[in-house]
């Protein structure tokens, strides 16, 4: 059976603050398909269990397993050998992110961004007794932002995350634009305060990373141009949304 | 050590309703899950969610009466029928909510929710977001988890109930950020982690659904219920077993053999590829087995090319891009290589229609808890709909009940025991260490002997011979050695404390069905081929026990719908 090469960064919090990153290779044998995530799952079960890595639908839906695999963002589950070039591939965390052991990344101040630009349809009319209604266009705005699986690939990609540790990144902003378009959200001044200022869209620069880090081919880059106009909107002619 | 008045094991759609149900009564809830809620298996749910709204043309006619008689028929008469009632009446209301929550169904011409047909059902029942509907429901519930505030625990991985005196006091946990055992006091404990999948080799499930609630539960005592029953899923990715929805054949989906036929025809003439899922596997396995398979190999097609390239795009983008993905195949272009997969675990903790069970103060709700709802066999997208129906009622009901109570005291005692003995048992492991019994060895041959002898057809003989290998495989549990000691993220400890459970979990699934000399819903007998509904129109019920699963019956609640024969 052939082999792949996994050089993989290894990181434990008891012996490698401070110190240079570390990598460990392992050979994985594998018999025409082998995703990276079944590969550490070989390392962690019969090579070496100290592995650490986020694992759980293995079906490119739950967001745990995005990690920089040859130097671009990917989700473990979702790369299999026939996506990747050489037979030596190179597996690392996802990049400007607090480690916690070996490829898991601290993701607290990530979902505390989420929390933060207020992640909930707002209603203030009185509720109904069936559906709030919808057209389907209306309904077709929210496609590409209620495909986002919080990876956080996104969020690790950009240069102004990098920078600016207060800015709420592209995944919130992303989430913040889900409820601004839908046609049922009535929020007026609860969310907007969240997003509009120089901690949101405002620090977008338009590198565009996000977009190009997206797993699930999502444009948050877009949705944040939509805010930035949406506020200008709203500024001129009232709260209306 | 944290306390609080109620502990909710599991952050998927059943535990985060019963927590905000929960919560929205005044109890102080907190969730405690393996991995972030949005990252749940309720959220690789497709097809949809079922509610007789009457929103389709051809569904003006439907009610919760004939979503129910679909749920019994469905079930082959083992569900339990006030449940079933109580679920199907419900249901338009627990849709509503979550719309009303910002679930983003798709719509109809008119505005309202979208629905599309489903297996074994009369009418298009099935409210839906594109193919991605576990998805939306599951990050419109954590949205609204953040909303109210919910405590939750974020990664700490559960492996025990602390009992005293009689009474579910709470449960201990590994803490897995930070390292090291923790316990967590309550006066009541839901668990809601989910079905156990991940005990057969070829499963649709996500790699954490192993059935570690229903095991630690069995293990602390309290009785599981028609665990044999386990549902194939007619189509999962060849290689990966990934879930192609139900609802690429509610689109129009065909199954086709070598021969290009649509054998449906001969096994569900009327529903064709609409069967309920038991029969339509076994139509699929049937093919197989007489070398019907494409090329004669162990698989069949799913061909989605006549719906063309616009309604794929539109309704079912999400299985487009998982076979390209992982199976490299466009369905627009070819037709899409599937075998019956494991996908749904019918039994779990026994309990009632509030998620009590036998143990006080501990409650069950979803996949892991048998209400039961499904039977024998569920219907497609009576799952989703089961996690937020009975979430809530468990919810309300731990409200109900700590309201009217005064707090059991102090458990901490009891939560410092609990430790000690889990630190114990990691201690024995650890010292057994690379010397010990390979989990994942154990693992491994506990996986290939549920898919090889308790699949979609079962036998007695090669049933014996799997539960023989399982008695073995237990036995070797008491020698198992851990590699790899202490730490942050141990996953080689979390992998090897659950080895056990799921083997005892499997001891259930393999002691219920070869005593169950019938064929009844997902469990097919080649050597008893009939329904015996004189002997056998009962729930089983298994306790753990020093010899293994000591196994007793119940009486089935009959109500409106009289047995008849199933016919599709």
């Amino acid at each position: 059976m052939p082999t792949a090469t996994f050089r993989v960064r290894r990181f434990d919090p008891a012996l490698d603050v401070g110190r240079p990153p570390r990598f460990d290779e392992f050979a994985v044998p594998y018999d025409g398909s082998l995703t990276v995530l079944e590969a550490l799952f070989s390392i962690q079960e019969q090579q070496d269990g100290s592995l650490a890595f986020r694992y759980c639908c293995r079906a490119a839906v739950c967001g745990s397993c995005a990690m920089y695999i040859d130097h671009r963002y990917r989700l473990a589950c979702q790369t299999n050998l026939r996506h990747l070039h050489g037979r030596v591939i190179t597996v690392e965390p996802m990049p400007h992110l607090p480690l916690v052991k070996d490829l898991v990344c601290d993701m607290d101040a990530f979902f505390a961004k989420y929390e933060a630009v207020k992640p909930w349809l707002i209603r203030v009319s009185e509720p109904l007794e069936r559906e709030i209604e919808q057209t389907p266009a209306g309904r077709k705005r929210l496609d590409m932002p209620i495909d986002c699986i919080l990876c956080g690939a996104c969020y690790s990609s950009c240069p102004s995350v990098w920078t600016e540790a207060h800015y709420l990144g592209p995944a919130a902003l992303l989430k913040a634009y889900r409820f601004e378009v839908d046609s049922r959200d009535e929020a007026r001044r609860e969310r907007l305060p969240a997003w509009a200022n120089e901690r949101g869209v405002y620090r977008c620069h338009t590198i565009t990373n996000c977009s190009e880090a997206c797993p699930k081919e999502l444009d948050p880059t877009e949705a944040i141009q939509w805010l930035k106009r949406a506020a200008v909107r709203r500024r001129l002619f009232g709260m209306r949304k | 050590m944290p306390h609080h008045q109620l502990i909710v094991v599991g952050g998927g759609l059943a535990g985060l309703r019963a927590a905000v149900e929960a919560k929205a009564a005044g109890v102080d809830v907190a969730i405690l899950s393996q991995v972030h809620p949005g990252r749940s298996h309720s959220g690789a749910a497709q097809g949809g969610i079922n509610a007789a709204l009457a929103n389709h043309p051809d569904g003006r006619d439907d009610t919760p009466q004939k979503h129910a008689f679909d749920t019994v028929k469905g079930s082959d008469y083992l569900a339990d029928q006030d449940a079933v009632a109580c679920m199907c009446e419900d249901a338009p209301r627990a849709i509503f909510e979550m719309e009303h929550w910002g679930c983003p169904f798709s719509r109809d011409e008119d505005g309202r929710i979208a629905q599309r047909p489903f297996g074994g059902a009369g009418y298009p029942r099935t409210c839906y977001g594109a193919d991605k509907t576990g998805h939306y429901l599951l990050h419109t519930l954590v949205e609204r988890a953040y909303e109210r505030r919910l405590t939750m625990y974020i990664e700490v991985f559960v492996v025990s109930l602390i009992v005293d005196d009689g009474r579910c006091r709470g449960v201990v946990a590994y803490d897995m950020l930070r390292g090291g055992f923790e316990a967590f006091t309550a006066d009541a404990v839901i668990m809601a982690t989910g079905g156990a999948g991940r005990l057969f080799g070829n499963s649709t499930n996500a790699i954490i659904s192993t059935g570690g609630g229903a095991a630690i539960a069995y293990r602390a005592g309290v009785p599981v219920k028609d665990m044999e029953f386990i549902q194939f899923h007619p189509t999962g990715l060849l290689t990966t077993n990934i879930l192609m929805t139900e609802g690429a054949r509610g689109e129009g989906g065909y199954l086709i053999n070598d021969r290009g036929e649509r054998f449906m025809r001969r096994y569900a003439p009327k529903a064709m590829e609409l069967a309920p899922r038991d029969i339509t596997s076994r139509s699929i396995q049937t093919e197989i087995n007489e070398g019907r398979g494409i090329g004669g190999k162990g698989y069949v097609y799913l061909d989605l090319r006549h719906l063309g390239a616009d309604r794929i795009l539109e309704k079912l983008p999400g299985i487009r891009d998982l076979a390209i993905h992982f199976e490299g195949v466009d369905p627009i272009e070819a037709p899409i290589p599937i075998v019956p997969s494991q996908h749904y675990t019918m039994g779990g903790i026994d309990t009632d229609m509030d998620g009590r069970t036998r143990l006080p103060g501990f409650f069950a709700a979803g996949e892991c808890a048998c209400v039961s709802v499904h039977g024998a066999n569920r219907l497609g997208g009576n799952s989703l709909l089961e996690t937020i129906v009975f979430g809530r009622r468990a919810g309300a009901a731990v409200a109900a009940e700590l309201a009217g109570a005064c707090s059991g005291g102090d458990a901490a005692a009891a939560g410092r025991q609990a430790i000690a003995e889990i630190e114990r048992r990691v201690a024995d492991l650890v010292a057994r260490g690379a010397d010990g019994v390979d989990p994942y060895a154990v693992r491994a041959g506990m996986t290939a002997t549920m898919k090889d002898h308790f699949g979609v057809f079962r036998e007695d003989g090669q049933m014996r011979v799997g539960l023989e290998r399982l008695t073995l495989l237990k036995e070797r549990c008491a020698a198992i050695g851990l590699r790899h000691a202490g730490g942050v993220f141990n996953l080689d400890l979390m992998r090897t404390l659950e080895i056990e459970g799921m083997v005892d979990l499997a001891l259930t699934v393999a002691c219920g069905a070869i005593a169950r000399t019938e064929s009844r819903g997902s469990h097919a007998r080649t050597d008893a081929t009939a329904r015996d509904d004189a002997e056998w129109l009962k729930h089983t019920v298994a306790t753990s026990a020093e010899e293994g699963p000591r196994l007793d019956y119940r009486p089935v609640t009959l109500g409106a719908f009289e047995p008849k024969e199933r016919v599709y």
